[in-house]
């Protein structure tokens, strides 16, 4: 027990145990905090490991987004999260600062694209209907550049077309957007293969540049001489034709959109590199009417008037346009004091050869000149004509008049002066001028005159062979009744020399019968001889001895 | 304030922590048993200091991911999110609940934080032999006993959720590794409050005398 005794009224508490075993003093509590530094160091380690870049993108609007909010969203997967919204130091835009997870690092390229995605309906699309209950969020499309970047310019629209999706882009050269806009349909065979991604008026501002998505498996069907055409709305066309509408589907009614065509050609080009450069024709017709590669201008001067004559109005050769006009002006020659009307046109000498010409025999420029000057010394003029007596539309016509005053082509005027001939309408016109001219200068009176005089004797002949007549009928006629008697009394009598020559002929005539008995005997006589000259043939010794009897 | 002179250590008495027996144990340096149960005795709890500052720096190291880290992540068909404790209460106030961010906030932040500085400067006084407001101090000790299981709430309210809100894409809650790290932090402090011995504040009082 104790050395030192308690004190008396401690004596009734017991006495411990008195225990051996000392008990070491334990350490192992500080593994505890231990353990609990090095999770907090872990989880802080594997925290600053995965934490992903943070960008900053600049929009020009805050709307729909949301500081710890809105998220960052890759093929719908979320990939990054907004951590702050600001605004710029110059108050132009908002400047939203972005996380991103630690596996998002490959995706923030130089070239890489970042958008709000919101509800939107445009045209005949509906898209980001989700956003409408989940709030909005930005989406992203990775570039495929090499350098990676932090900062980045936000798009005001969600691109049309994202990166990685096969196809290749075009660009097609406009006078005018039309009713495209960014999403227009690109059609081929009525089939939509592509979209318009984006258009920009060209630096010159003479026309726009539309830049066309076309998706991969569709792409090769853009050749290098492909067509593209506005297939926007209602095609209303009134020429020398006549009047057409043409309208294509009703998707591209409302949002506009671009037919493309490649025509049937035998010499098959590969597909067109991307950014190939193409042009958009406003209509089918003008977009097939220039495949055309050779185009010479030749300028028309006609005299007479050419209302009714349109830019584009055909230039037709027996049926087949060659060309089209494509300026109308006028012109006064000083020298006779007109005015002529001087009509350029367009003129594809393509079309005139067949096409199984190859192309290797395609003539030059100057063999085109000289299959000109031919034609043109065999005849060919230009002439306006016209096309529609309902809408009072011309064209031009090409065609041979050998009997046209001989002319040249004016090969040092540019463009070269085509001969011109009087239009069908200017011609009759001058013919019934000239008619009417000789038909005036004709003496009328004296004619009338004569003829008058002519008629009268005409009158006198006539009745001169009516007199001649009657008495024919008088005189003539009684004598010919005669004759015709006599002439039946003679065919009586020879009927009835007939009837005798047949008694004569007949086979019981006595005649008959005498000529038939004679030749009887004449055939008798024949047989004797045959038996005398068989005799004879096996006894010719008979013609000396005679004959010896029989049976001695 | 009545200090006494005497405490049962100085007078080489001890009670037993189980049975409640006082006992002499004199002076010896060995260790001596409870004569009625057989406990072993100690006149205080043994490396009571030492094993609270070891229990204390492993929850104050706990208490920064349990704060920085996601305590659940609630996912609607509308809506995902990720709470920490201090979003969660910011997200509660901006939406109107204003009382249960305050409760949350008392008894997820200011709570642990306040038993954590509190046993700091328990552990520090006691060991520096203070002879300041031990009546105080003694205060504190009982009421970080008493609250600090309370601070328990937001591991309650995350388990529960977890459990019981499971409704695939229209609705999942899921407790994030903040959680664990918090209702470490809590269970630590709760033991470090445990090691601590109340009766220290009171020995450099006797040994002054």
């Amino acid at each position: 027990m104790s050395d030192t005794h308690p004190p008396p009224e401690l004596e009734i508490i017991p006495a411990a145990i008195v225990d051996k075993h000392h008990r070491r003093a334990s350490h192992l509590i500080w593994l505890l905090p231990a353990i609990a530094a090095l999770i907090g160091l872990s989880l802080a380690i594997t925290s600053y490991l995965n934490r992903g870049p943070v960008i900053t993108i600049t929009f020009m609007s805050g709307e729909g987004i949301e500081s710890g909010k809105t998220k960052i969203k890759y093929k719908d997967v979320q990939i990054g999260e907004v951590k702050s919204v600001t605004i710029s130091k110059d108050r132009s835009h908002v400047v939203v600062t972005a996380e991103f997870k630690k596996d998002a690092e490959g995706l923030l390229m130089k070239d890489t694209r970042f958008w709000v995605v919101r509800p939107r309906i445009s045209g005949g699309t509906v898209s980001g209907l989700g956003t409408l209950m989940g709030g909005s969020y930005i989406g992203m499309d990775v570039g495929t550049s090499k350098d990676s970047q932090l900062e980045f310019t936000g798009l005001e629209d969600p691109p049309v077309v994202t990166m990685d999706e096969p196809g290749t882009q075009f660009k097609l050269h406009a006078e005018d957007i039309g009713s495209l806009n960014v999403k227009s349909p690109v059609f081929f065979r009525r089939m939509q293969v592509g979209e318009v991604i984006a258009y920009e008026l060209d630096r010159d501002g003479k026309g726009v540049t539309v830049t066309v998505f076309i998706r991969k498996p569709y792409a090769r069907f853009v050749k290098a001489n492909t067509l593209f055409w506005h297939a926007s709305g209602i095609d209303f066309t009134m020429d020398a034709n006549g009047v057409r509408v043409n309208s294509e589907s009703m998707v591209s009614l409302l949002l506009g959109g671009i037919t493309l065509q490649t025509p049937d050609d035998k010499a098959d080009a590969g597909p067109a590199p991307a950014n190939s450069v193409f042009t958009l024709f406003t209509t089918r017709e003008e977009a097939l009417k220039r495949i055309d590669s050779i185009v010479e201008t030749y300028l028309l001067v006609f005299k007479e008037s050419v209302r009714g004559l349109a830019i584009g109005a055909p230039v037709d050769l027996r049926g087949v346009t060659v060309g089209e006009v494509s300026r109308i002006s006028v012109d006064l020659d000083t020298r006779k004091k007109r005015f002529v009307m001087p009509v350029e046109v367009k003129f594809y000498p393509e079309r005139l050869r067949a096409s199984y010409h190859t192309k290797s025999s395609l003539p030059g420029r100057r063999n085109s000149r000289k299959l000109i000057n031919a034609l043109v010394s065999n005849g060919m003029r230009a002439q306006i004509r016209s096309g529609s007596l309902l809408t009072g539309q011309l064209y031009i016509a090409l065609d041979f008049f050998p009997k046209a005053a001989p002319a040249r082509v004016n090969w040092a005027q540019d463009p070269p002066e085509f001969p011109t001939i009087l239009g069908n309408m200017e011609q009759f016109q001058t013919m019934l001028m000239q008619i009417v001219q000789k038909l005036d200068k004709l003496p009328l009176e004296e004619i009338s005159g004569d003829a008058r005089q002519t008629l009268q004797s005409l009158s006198e002949t006539l009745k001169n062979a009516d007199r001649l007549l009657k008495n024919v009928d008088t005189t003539i006629v009684p004598e010919t009744r005669l004759m015709l008697e006599d002439a039946r009394k003679t065919l009586k009598e020879a009927d009835k020399a007939l009837a005798g020559a047949r008694q004569t002929l007949s086979a019981d005539a006595p005649l008959q019968k005498d000529l038939r008995d004679a030749l009887r005997e004449v055939s008798r006589a024949a047989q004797s001889l045959r038996v005398l000259g068989d005799f004879l043939e096996r006894h010719p010794e008979a013609l000396i001895s005679g004959k010896k009897e029989d049976g001695r | 304030m009545k200090y006494y002179r005497n405490t049962a250590a100085s007078l080489g008495l001890c009670s037993c922590h189980v049975c409640g027996l006082v006992s002499r144990i004199g002076a010896e340096t060995g260790g001596a048993r409870c004569p009625r149960c057989a406990t072993r005795l100690h006149t205080r709890k043994p490396h009571g200091v030492e094993q609270c500052w070891a229990l204390l720096i492993a929850a104050y190291i706990l208490y920064l991911p349990a704060n920085l880290m996601t305590i659940m992540e609630t996912g609607s068909l509308i809506s995902y999110r990720k709470d920490t404790i201090l979003s969660g209460v910011v997200h509660l106030w901006q939406n109107g609940s204003m009382g249960i961010a305050v409760i949350v906030f008392i008894a997820s932040i200011v709570v642990p934080l306040f038993k954590l500085l509190t046993l700091t400067w328990l552990l520090i006084s006691v060991q520096k032999r203070s002879t300041r407001h031990p009546a105080e101090r003694t205060r504190l000790y009982r009421l970080i006993e008493l609250v600090g299981r309370w601070s328990m709430l937001d591991i309650y309210v995350v388990t529960l959720l977890a459990a019981l809100v499971q409704m695939q894409s229209l609705a999942t809650v899921k407790a994030g590794p903040g959680a664990i790290a918090f209702g470490a932090v809590v269970v630590l402090t709760m033991f470090a409050a445990m090691r601590f011995d109340p009766r220290l504040i009171w020995d450099p009082l006797q040994k002054e005398s």
